[in-house]
């Protein structure tokens, strides 16, 4: 029942935006409800800011899933950049290194079901959020 | 670049962001409005958010710095419009604009603006209060 996992290349702003409308097509097909859909573009956003802004770009997968109880969406932030040196540091509400406020990995995190980070310093970084159908 | 129009309405300004906008557009918008600001000496800003369907940490940022430019300018903004989904995601993602005014529509955000004028200009000291005293009683 999985449709092919859908791919975006993260090099731009522009980019950013397709994540979001990309992202919001996913949700509606999947039928997450409007408040879920909400939190998990919003969600989006701000990680494929990161991957671009922090990461130097990268790509985000996105991709239908099924657990046989219900059906969610994962999202793939996959960059090859600095990577980040301590992931509770960053997972702070408020840290920042580029002046920004500090929510967007904090917060992401409290806006899906599954938040899991894959990240060394030097070689890049990978986040990967669920959402599941409620 | 994509811009989002600022509209002079009486001695207010009026922005309708109607488009999913990318981070420079955003900070695009925060330039304009000062300068239309000054150019136009509007006191009041109304900002209209009815037709975005997310506001993230970005949006948020934009909209806490344009209330804080336009009252360093001697003017107030107020948000309004803003989605239930939108406010319930922007609270959990740990933004409660704290320092910006939001009223639910437009109209509504318009009397806010006028009250709040009415009040930074010392009314009620005078005539209007006693009015509406004498209206009371
Ligand atoms: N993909 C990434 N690669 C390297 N570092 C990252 C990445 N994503 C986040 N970081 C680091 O984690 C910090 C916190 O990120 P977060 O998104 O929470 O805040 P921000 O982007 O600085 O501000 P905001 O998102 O609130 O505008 C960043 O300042 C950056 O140092
Ligand atoms: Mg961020």
């Amino acid at each position: 029942m999985n449709a092919e996992p859908q791919r975006l290349t993260v090099a731009s702003d522009q980019d950013v935006v397709r994540v979001r409308q990309l992202v919001r097509t996913v949700a509606v097909a999947v039928k997450l409800s409007l408040v879920d859909q909400t939190k998990l573009v919003t969600a989006a956003s701000e990680l494929a800011r990161n991957t671009l802004v922090y990461g130097g770009g990268g790509t985000v997968e996105v991709d239908r899933v099924d657990n046989g109880r219900r059906a969610g969406i994962r999202i793939a932030f996959v960059d090859s950049g600095p990577g980040i040196a301590d992931v509770n540091l960053a997972l702070t509400d408020g840290y920042t290194t580029g002046g920004g406020l500090g929510l967007g990995l904090s917060g992401a995190r409290r806006l899906v079901d599954e938040f899991d980070i894959d990240t060394e310093p030097g070689r890049g970084t990978s986040i990967t959020v669920t959402k599941w159908c409620r | 670049m994509e811009r989002v129009p600022v509209l002079k309405i009486g001695d207010m300004l009026l922005v309708s962001i109607q488009v999913d906008m990318e981070d420079q557009t955003a900070l695009n918008l925060q330039e304009d409005l000062a300068d239309k600001i000054v150019a136009t000496g509007c006191r009041g800003v109304i900002i209209d958010i009815s037709a975005l369907d997310i506001v993230d940490s970005f949006v948020g940022r934009m909209l806490a710095t344009i209330a804080g430019i336009s009252k360093v300018l001697d003017a107030e903004t107020v948000v309004v419009g803003m989605r239930p989904a939108v406010a319930i995601t922007l609270v959990e993602l740990g933004l409660s604009l704290p320092g910006i005014r939001t009223a639910l529509n437009v109209e509504l955000g318009m009397a806010l603006l006028a009250r709040a004028r009415f009040e930074a200009e010392g009314g009620g000291d005078a005539g209007e209060d006693d009015e509406t005293v004498a209206a009371a009683s």
